[in-house]
């Protein structure tokens, strides 16, 4: 394979990164019956929070490596505290979870714009590339997915914990029934509302270390309008084409970065004449096209059509409907 | 194990839901609850299993008083209780149903899913999701998650709604064996006077709150509903029926949904006929009674209100034609929670694009005069109690209906209240409205059917003559044993 | 429902405001400035002078219009986030006419509008039959949408429309004055028809809500459309028509802010405009009279505070910070009081339980169909 293919590659896989770390987060919180809808708000904050934190981190003499482990930090600390609004807003106050999280959406955004005035276009501390050892030398993985910088190894890691924890432990048997029947779980001693509270700031969290992996990374510094804008509303997106299962979640991550990354590589071909302009709709009309395929029935009744016992492990894979509990509310007793 | 109850209260803002109750259940014996809807009866053992706490009053356990919360902590001191709606995770498979909530780990609990499962004659596939299990294998997951979990005192809320006879008479041996030769206690909270006959050997009456009787087995019928209410009803007379011309017609239609199909149906209808559906839940009653009212499109065939083709037509074209439709869930599908009573009867009744309010509201205030709603027209809709919401909407079908097709239509109600809405029923079938409905009470199926159809995994069998059937057989039938049966003959 | 003292009713209203007002201020304090003189540049921007009001009145009139169609479409049980792109929309179906039809002044500026009602209904329509055709939800079908609109636009004026001097991508060249809605005077720049317009469609909306058979039948739809559909509601074509009236009204929104506040296609013609009046609606609840009050201070707001930048070097932002705290804390106080009245309902167990509708919707919600 040639050289340039696999950088392009390697390109789609760090830009990805934001991306699954988010959608894993929200995976997360929606698993336990929490929609962040604020996601495309607190991503920026979180990103302007992170870089501004690191920025002054290091002009205050810390080591980089420090200021940029303070930025990743108050990066998940914002990302944190907006969801721990939702969680309040939506189990405690009993308000709609949509429209808390749709609130939080704009305010964040604005909040960001607002604290972040002053750092605009200036450079500050970033997170460098890490070339793993042994994996980065070997051929064609090794420059795909072990020439990064560490939030994608950190992705890498979270997309295969967040599987596990789900799936193959006792506090994910926990985690997905609060989300699934919380009766249920509440039935064996489960403390629903508490659990939903603990997934939906870790989710947020993991949303807060998405927008730190733009600003201290990807997309290094702090601009207006933010250079992540939109891509909040595709995090949640691709939670719902990936049928709330992190592997399935991921590709979707990879399959809107690859696009990006074919539509970019169009631009540059001077053959082609499509309007840049109009490139810049493929994403959205993706996101469109996955949605009304999961939700439509679809890819049911393409499931019908093979063979019976194709058809039990499809099911498993494709499974499309959302955790049964998804924003609604739990009282005990 | 033995299990006292001292001066138990629980009141719900107004409604004083159990009051001063003082009972003591013996270890090795099967004790039935029994008491109307709404006379306490689920309150008082979801507050003995630890779902909901008492405000005041003593649980003493084997004579020491035991203070627990939450439904674990009731696991824990032995008690363990299957909800009507078993309370698993649809999502997961048995195994893990099984394993969740307890300590042990996967090979073990494998083994003791397989070890408990065994002794009863269960056959719970550890690996099956549980959305594909019946009413009954979830019941008995749930049987064997709480065994396993060592409780010795099992409470039973309505364990045989929507069970077949066979699965009816494993779960009795399967708590028999629990009470006789583990010394279990075992409680049955059942309206279905002829399980308690058949199982228990003690029963205690609940009545508005309080406990109003208790007796020990054997008592007849009779006894059991003068213990209920102090005094024995009779079963409603059935007019014959006057059976006119075929209103409503299915000619070889095909349905299908997410879990089950119904291939080639044919119905007919006729004028002042009333149709029982009988069947487990999800057996296809509800995909047919939607059906014929335009709710779900059939994938072939069609389906004509009198002789108008109506197939592929929305509901409101039947609705337009007298064919009307109520659903079991009041709230969900049905009323509109939110919106005022004079609200309902306009959506119900007023068809100008300008609602004229003061009518509605008129009319709302007669209807509920007629219909004997205790309401105001300004009331919103889920300020009713259940009964009442039932009545209301009755009184927002049609008057005179060519069909009225409904989904449990007394499902939930008392006594009284049932009887209200079936002397409603027959007495717009007189006029020659025909009537198509389904219950989970064989009772009601045939003393009310002039036929049945008897549904089974989206198969149906007909008996033309209800009256020639008995409800042993029903129970056979719904638990798909279709060839055996001389009644009548396969419908799909 | 138990009633409140007046003046207890009074301060739980104003909690949430100075809630807000404490916390912008705090927030303007860590950018080292002084929140007082902050919100004197801001009252200064509103109403220094008639034409500073005259902006905060061509604020008012899209923002309006956009919050009273979102009104219509929260009755329906319907987050019509889409609106941005509706508006877009309108602007777009109006620009065109502009630019190329020719007609005598009047004819053509009622052409125009007729247009974008068109073009923004069509945009809704397209959310509509996503959802209830598709299943897709409204949110993240109007997102797309939204951006959708956003990059057509962006891509005519760079390129069919773009000014005969060459693209700058900033905007179309300034459209001919015929096509242009005629303004009050020059010393109070507003159009006497768009304000005209504004006032029917509240009184519009508000009888149509609560006269009209149509008002009823999504009243029905959006809290209950599986019983509705029961009580002979035609549910889905109410959600395809309650999207289009929103639809429609932001079309003409977005047609103001191109025959009139820009007088030419710009990128980003909506100006968050649809958005700020989903948050007024989250504000006002369902109660259309009260609509054109609220979004009259957020446009005070919203424009005041474009002096912040002349003024204190300051970034408009706040504008948004302080409008979206508002709205945060006036849901989440609703929550508090709503709990604290449960509370008490314990101890007197007369009173009935009402409490404060909201629209609950799933995200992930099957069609409303029952195919």
């Amino acid at each position: 394979m040639n050289e340039p293919f696999l950088l392009i590659l390697g390109s789609i896989v760090s830009n990805a990164t934001p991306l699954v770390i988010a959608s894993i987060g929200e995976t997360i919180t929606e698993r336990a019956g929490v929609v962040n809808l604020s996601l495309d708000g607190s991503i920026m904050l979180s990103a302007m929070a992170g870089f501004v934190a690191a920025y002054a981190a290091a002009n205050g003499g810390s080591p980089t490596e420090l200021s940029l482990l303070i930025g990743v930090l108050v990066a998940m600390a914002a990302g944190a505290l907006v969801a721990l609004i939702v969680a309040v807003g939506g189990i405690a106050l009993r308000r709609d979870q949509v429209a808390v999280g749709f609130v939080l959406t704009l305010l964040t955004a604005d909040l960001a714009q607002f604290l972040g005035q002053s750092y605009t276009r200036i450079p500050g501390p970033t997170v460098g590339q890490w070339v793993l050892p042994v994996l980065g030398d070997l051929p064609v993985v090794g420059p795909v997915l072990f020439r990064h910088n560490i939030f994608v190894y950190i992705s890498f890691v979270l997309i295969f914990a967040c599987w596990f924890w789900l799936f193959r432990t006792r506090s994910g048997l926990a985690l997905r029934a609060v989300g699934e029947r919380p009766e249920a779980a509440f039935a064996r001693g489960v403390d629903v509302n508490r659990l939903r509270y603990v997934y939906t700031v870790l989710g947020g969290a993991l949303v807060g270390l998405a927008g730190a992996a733009y600003s201290l990374g990807i997309k290094p510094g702090w601009a207006t309008p933010p250079p992540m804008r939109g891509d909040g509303w595709i995090a949640l997106a691709i939670v719902i084409f990936g049928g709330w299962h992190p592997f399935r979640v991921v590709l979707g991550a990879y399959l809107f970065a690859a696009l990006r990354a074919v539509s970019t590589a169009i631009q540059r071909t001077p053959d082609i004449q499509i309007s840049p302009v109009l490139l810049n709709l493929l994403p959205w009309i993706l996101m469109i096209a996955t949605l009304v395929a999961v939700s439509s029935g679809a890819i049911e009744r393409l499931m019908r059509l093979l063979p019976g016992s194709f058809q039990r492990w499809t099911r498993n894979v494709l499974r499309s409907d959302p955790p049964a509990a998804l924003g609604t509310r739990f009282d005990a007793g | 194990m033995q299990i006292e109850l001292r001066h138990i209260h629980k009141r719900f803002g107004p409604v004083h839901a159990n009051n001063d109750i003082d009972v003591t259940f013996q270890g090795g014996r099967i004790i039935g609850v029994l008491g109307e809807n709404g006379a306490g009866k689920s309150t008082l053992m979801k507050i003995l299993a630890g779902y909901q706490p008492a405000d005041s009053g003593d649980i003493i356990i084997d004579g020491r008083v035991a203070d627990y919360r939450g439904p674990q902590a009731a696991i824990h001191y032995g008690i363990g209780m299957l909800q009507q709606d078993p309370l698993d995770v649809p999502a997961f498979t048995v195994l893990e149903n099984f394993i969740f909530g307890s300590r042990m780990r996967h090979t073990e609990a494998r083994a003791r899913l397989r070890e408990i499962s065994q002794r009863f004659g269960f056959s719970l596939d550890p690996d099956m999701p549980v959305s594909q299990l019946s009413i009954a294998q979830r019941q008995q997951l749930e049987i064997v998650r709480l065994l396993a979990l060592n409780v010795r005192a099992l409470i039973l809320d309505e364990p045989t709604t929507g069970i077949s006879a066979e699965q009816k008479a494993l779960l009795f041996d399967t708590l028999r064996s629990l009470a006789r030769n583990d010394g279990m206690t075992v409680l049955l909270v059942s309206h279905k006077l002829e399980d308690v006959i058949a199982l228990c050997d003690e029963v205690v009456v609940l009545r508005a709150g309080r406990l109003t009787g208790r007796g020990e087995m054997p008592l007849t019928t009779q006894e059991l509903v003068r213990l209920m209410f102090g005094q024995s009803f009779a079963m409603q007379e059935r007019p014959a029926a006057h059976l006119g011309d075929v209103i409503l017609r299915l000619e070889g239609v095909h349905l299908r949904d997410k879990r089950l199909s119904i291939e080639h149906l044919n119905l007919a209808v006729r004028a002042g006929e009333v149709i029982g559906l009988a069947g487990l839940d999800g057996s296809g009653q509800g995909l047919a009674m939607r059906a014929c009212v335009g709710l779900v499109k059939p994938v072939a065939g069609r389906v004509f209100v009198g002789n108008s083709d109506m197939t592929g037509k929305p509901y409101r074209a039947f609705l337009r034609r007298g064919v009307a439709f109520s659903a079991a869930g009041r709230l969900e599908e049905g009323l509109v929670a939110g919106l005022s009573l004079t609200e309902h009867v306009a959506l119900a009744n007023e068809r100008d694009m300008l609602v004229n309010w003061d009518r509605a509201r008129r009319q709302t205030a007669s209807q509920l005069a007629a219909y004997n709603v205790r309401g105001r027209p300004d009331d919103l809709i889920e300020q009713l109690s259940g009964g009442n919401q039932q009545r209301l909407l009755m009184a927002l079908m049609p008057e005179q209906p060519l069909v009225m097709v409904l989904e449990q239509p007394t499902r939930g109600l008392d006594v009284d209240s049932a009887a209200w809405i079936w002397r409603q029923l027959l007495a717009r079938r007189e006029g020659g409205t025909a009537i198509v409905f389904s219950s989970d009470d064989l009772d009601e199926l045939v003393a009310y059917s002039d036929r049945i159809l008897v549904f089974y995994a989206g198969q149906i069998f007909e008996i033309p003559d209800a009256s020639a059937t008995t409800i042993d057989q029903l129970g056979h039938l719904i638990g798909g044993e279709f060839e055996m049966a001389t009644i009548g003959k396969r419908l799909t | 429902m138990t009633k409140q003292s007046t003046p207890m009713q009074v301060a739980l209203t104003l909690l949430p405001i100075v809630a807000s007002l404490v916390i912008t201020s705090a927030l303007i304090m860590l950018v080292g400035r002084d929140p007082i003189a902050v919100y004197e540049r801001i009252l200064e921007g509103a109403f220094r002078n008639t034409n500073a009001l005259a902006s905060v009145f061509n604020f008012w009139i899209p923002l309006t219009l956009a919050s009273l169609g979102l009104v219509i479409t929260f009755r329906a049980g319907l987050w019509n986030i889409g609106v941005e792109g509706q508006m877009m929309f309108g602007a777009l179906f109006a620009s065109w006419a502009a630019q190329y039809v020719v007609l005598p002044a009047p004819v053509l500026v009622s052409f125009e509008i007729v247009l974008a009602m068109i073009g923004g209904a069509l945009w809704a329509a397209l959310a509509g039959v996503l959802k209830t055709r598709l299943g897709v939800h409204e949110i993240f079908g109007g997102v797309a949408l939204n951006s959708i609109a956003s990059v057509i636009t962006i891509y005519l004026i760079s390129g069919p429309w773009q000014p005969p001097e060459g693209g700058s991508a900033q905007s179309t060249a300034p459209f001919p004055a015929d096509s242009l809605l005629p303004s009050i005077s020059p010393e109070f720049p507003v159009s006497l028809l768009a304000l005209i317009i504004t006032v029917v469609a509240i009184a519009g909306v508000f009888f149509a809500l609560r006269g009209t058979r149509w008002g009823l039948e999504l009243k029905a739809t959006g809290r209950n459309p599986r019983s509705a559909l029961l009580l002979g509601v035609p549910t889905e074509s109410n959600v395809l028509s309650a999207m289009m009236a929103c639809g429609a009204l932001a079309g003409i929104a977005g047609a103001y802010r191109v025959l009139f506040t820009y007088a030419s296609l710009r990128p980003l013609v909506s100006g968050n405009i649809g958005f700020l009046a989903l948050l007024v609606v989250l504000l006002v609840s369902m109660r259309p009279l009260l609509a054109p009050l609220v979004t009259f201070m957020v446009a005070a707001l919203f424009v005041g505070s474009t002096r912040l930048k002349v003024a204190m070097q300051l970034d408009q932002s706040l504008a948004g910070v302080l409008q979206g705290l508002i709205v945060l804390m006036v849901l989440l106080s609703n929550g508090l009081r709503e709990r604290w009245r449960e509370r008490r309902r314990f101890r007197e167990p007369e009173a009935a339980a009402v409490s404060d509708y909201q629209p609950v919707t799933p995200v992930t919600t099957e069609a409303t169909t029952y195919e």
